[in-house]
This record gives C-alpha cells, sequence and structure tokens, in this order.
C-alpha cells in the first residue's frame, strides 16, 4: 500500500526538506518501518524504543488521530493520507 | 526560535542568579499595577508593546462561598475582569504579542476555543497587526461577536478544537504568521506565569496550601506551580507546600481520567460538555499537567454539566461573580474535594477563575424565568 505522509517542520532535514513523502505497508508500523528504511534515523524521533508512538507525537490517518482507531496497528489503504505533528501546539487553560 | 530534529517541549530558561539581584518585593511592589510589574520573569526583551493594563485582578476573599462549602479560607482569583477581554488569556497574549513585534511578525493567529481568539483580536488591534483566527464552529455567540469585533479575520472550521488546532499545526510553517499557540507558544506559555505570582504577592507573600486549576491544554496549571517556585528560589515566598489539583469537566477529562487511573498518558477524548473553553480532548501539555497534580500532593477530579450550572449560580450568588462555563467547573470540583476530604476546612484554598459568565450565556439557557413584566404606572 502506497500511502502520502506528512511530515512535520522538524523532522524535514532527514527527508531532503520534503514535507511529503511517499511511504508503503499495511499499518501505522510497517509505514514508519519503511519512512526509517528511506529516511534513516526518522523513526526514533516519532517513536519510543518499543515503536509506540512518542507522547508528544500525534500521527493522524486521514482524518482521525490513530489513537481512536487502533493505535499504530491501524491498517492502512491506498490512497490514505497519514500527517505526523508534534503536540507543540494548545488552547485554552 | 531555534528549530532542531529533536521533538520536545521548548522551555524558556531565565538568569535567576541575574533576576535575584534586581527583583524584590520592594520592587515588585512598586511597580505598575498589572502583570508587568513582574517584567523580569517574564520572556520579553524590550518593554511590553501591548496590555499594558493587563493583570493583577482581585484576589476576592470568598467568606460566603466558603461558608456554603465548608472552607473557612477560600479565596477566588478572578480574571473574568481581567483587561481587555475578561480571561486570563489576556495575559499570554500581551506576552506573546509583545514578543510577536519584538521578532518582527506582522499578523498574528491562533487555534482557539474562544477566549483566546477575544484577546488576540483584541491586541492585535492595539498594536495595529492584522490577525487570522480559526475556532471550531458552534461556539457561543459572545466569544464569536466578541472576537468580530475587533476587526479580525475569523474562521470557523468544521469540527471540535482538537481538529481546529490540528489544521493550525499543519499550517502554522506555511504562513509567516505569529501562531500565538504554535511557533511562538512557550513565550505565550509563560504569561500564565503572572496569575501564580499574583496570588501569592496578594496572599501576603505566601503561597497556599490549594489552588484549584481549570484544565484544558494543561499550560495554566504547570505555570502556576512554576510561578510559586520561581518565587520560592527567589527568596519572595517560604518553601512552597501548595498541592494543585486540576479541575475539568466529565464531558472532556482526559487529565482528571489520567489522574485517577494512576496514568501518566493521556489517552485522547472528544468532547461532550457545554464547558466549550476547556473542551481540548488532547491536551498539549496533559503530560505536564498530570505530573504537577501529582508531584505537588494534589489531584484531579471532573464534574458533570448540570453541576458546572449550579456552580456557575452557587458563585454569582454567594460572591456576586458572574464566571464562564470554567469558573463553574473550578466551584464545582472545589465542592467535590472538600466533600471527599482531599481540601479540608482551614486550609488557604484558591480557585481560579478564568473568564467571564457573559460569554457563555447559552450554558445558562432555560435556568431562569423570564422577569416580571409591570406597567409603569
Amino acid at each position: 500500500m502506497a500511502v502520502k505522509v506528512r511530515v512535520p517542520t522538524p523532522l524535514m532535514k532527514l527527508t531532503d526538506n520534503k514535507s511529503e513523502v511517499m511511504a508503503d505497508g499495511s499499518n501505522i508500523t510497517e509505514i514508519l518501518n519503511n519512512l526509517e528504511s528511506q529516511f534513516a534515523g526518522i523513526k526514533e524521533r516519532i517513536c519510543e524504543e518499543d515503536g509506540s508512538p512518542r507522547r508528544f507525537i500525534n500521527i493522524y490517518l486521514n482524518e482521525d488521530d490513530i489513537r481512536f482507531l487502533e493505535g499504530e496497528k491501524t491498517a492502512v489503504k491506498d490512497g490514505d493520507e497519514i500527517s505526523i505533528i508534534p503536540a507543540i501546539a494548545g488552547g485554552a487553560n | 526560535m531555534y528549530v532542531n530534529t529533536v521533538l520536545v517541549r521548548l522551555k524558556i530558561n531565565y538568569d535567576y542568579e541575574g533576576i535575584k539581584k534586581v527583583v524584590s518585593k520592594k520592587s515588585i511592589e512598586s511597580g505598575p499595577p498589572s502583570m508587568w510589574r513582574y517584567k523580569a520573569l517574564l520572556p520579553i526583551d524590550e518593554d511590553p508593546k501591548v496590555g499594558l493594563n493587563t493583570g493583577f485582578t482581585p484576589l476576592v476573599h470568598a467568606k460566603n462561598l466558603g461558608k456554603a462549602l465548608g472552607i473557612n479560607n477560600l479565596y477566588i482569583k478572578n480574571d473574568s475582569v481581567n483587561h481587555p477581554t475578561f480571561s486570563f488569556k489576556d495575559r499570554v497574549v500581551a506576552v506573546a504579542v509583545s514578543k510577536a513585534i519584538e521578532f518582527g511578525f506582522d499578523t498574528l493567529s491562533c487555534a482557539s476555543t474562544g477566549n483566546l481568539a477575544n484577546s488576540v483580536a483584541a491586541h492585535a488591534a492595539e498594536a495595529g497587526l492584522k490577525s487570522v483566527i480559526f475556532i471550531p464552529d458552534g461556539l457561543e455567540a459572545g466569544k464569536i461577536l466578541g472576537t468580530l469585533i475587533y476587526g479580525t479575520q475569523l474562521i470557523a472550521v468544521k469540527g471540535n478544537y482538537d481538529e481546529v488546532n490540528r489544521l493550525c499545526s499543519e499550517i502554522a510553517v506555511n504562513h509567516k504568521w505569529a501562531f500565538v499557540n504554535i511557533n511562538i507558544r512557550p513565550y505565550y506559555g509563560d504569561g500564565s506565569k503572572s496569575y501564580g505570582y499574583e496570588i501569592a504577592e496578594q496572599l501576603g507573600w505566601k503561597t497556599p496550601d490549594n489552588v484549584v486549576v481549570p484544565v484544558a491544554g494543561s499550560s495554566l496549571i504547570t505555570k502556576i506551580w512554576r510561578a510559586f517556585h520561581e518565587f520560592e528560589m527567589l527568596g519572595l515566598v517560604d518553601k512552597v507546600q501548595s498541592k494543585i489539583f486540576a479541575a475539568q469537566a466529565t464531558g472532556c477529562s482526559p487529565v482528571t481520567t489520567a489522574i485517577k487511573n494512576g496514568s501518566e498518558n493521556i489517552t485522547p477524548v472528544k468532547p461532550n460538555t457545554i464547558a466549550k473553553s476547556i473542551a481540548i480532548g488532547n491536551p498539549a501539555d496533559g503530560y505536564y499537567g498530570i505530573k504537577t497534580a501529582n508531584t505537588s500532593g494534589g489531584y484531579g477530579e471532573d464534574i458533570a454539566d448540570e453541576e458546572i450550572v449550579a456552580s456557575m449560580k452557587l458563585l454569582a450568588e454567594t460572591e456576586g461573580i458572574f464566571t464562564e462555563t470554567a469558573g463553574g467547573v473550578t466551584v464545582g470540583v472545589t465542592k467535590k474535594l472538600v466533600e471527599q476530604g482531599r481540601i479540608k476546612p482551614d486550609e488557604t484554598t484558591v480557585i481560579c477563575v478564568t473568564g467571564n459568565g457573559l460569554k457563555t450565556q447559552e450554558a445558562l439557557a432555560g435556568s431562569f424565568e423570564a422577569p416580571a413584566v409591570i406597567e409603569p404606572m
């Protein structure tokens, strides 16, 4: 499955300054592993040693935060879009 | 701001040794009656550019509410009368906009649940800057009108705050705008420290035993804690022993749920509460909010929407303070904490009231009968 992955600005140094890249895999974990094979070092920025996303990283599959789906086991299909967004933002109190 | 490839929370470091040489109780007390009396502890290099009258809001000794709740030393830190837009957000925005001007930005922006929108729009007007503000659709009319009046470009996004926040996080890199709570967030966040400084100074240079804080993104709760400890570090107060309590609406309680479950990690939720100003299901600083409550010996508690309304009425009827829904949350949660024995009657307790009830009138729809109408003669 080929999906488009949106990369946050702080990680674009690892993706040749590309904000969007393509990756293959049938679920989020495989997508992240595939990203690592293309851009060495990117996975450790996104994931803990056990492979789960870091506390300050939000990963979205299309419109949904993967934590509302099946986490890193969430299946992906051709044409899906994944966004990796650091939780730098926030709102009210 | 220096950007690197490490995705961590950025924190501003201060030269406390240098600050210690110039800051004293006397120097602060002789400063302006605003948040800028603490300027040495705020992250701007030049003089503030906006919000010169922001802060130093009343710390009300709430004897009537205290009696109703069974607390003898109860105070309300009342930012519902903050200048210029009646919420604690004026503090963070005054710092963020001053910093944005130092950086040379000409456009301000934010993702907001309403109070921040009001404040960014107002301060942009004061500074003569453009502003583009993003809110979830379905916000209270008072918050929409209270933003539009300042001549901003207001955009309502179909969805909840977390979806607005995601959108802004993604577009922030494409616009040379100061998104106050995104790309200049560390400066913005530190404006909240002034709320904590004021509590300590207004209590007579003492930190309270308990503070009950409304939690959305979890920034304010961490900054109050930090403010108290900075004062301790500077020798302005004795050793801090305050317990910090997180207060949320049950319909959006990722932080208090984690605290109750003994977890350090947030499980995001989809908000469903009338307390829209604190309806953030995926709080950016949630981990730190949990840590603050736990480290301080505090706790987290939440209340249902009907309790929020009842608490808004209780505060108004006992103290003459009309707060928005978030203030109902802190009052109601305090009541619950007293009933649980977590807050003791003779301890000094501060309830944070961070916004004005005139902005969230919808929450009270149907709560009162129409006034009796009589003939003039």
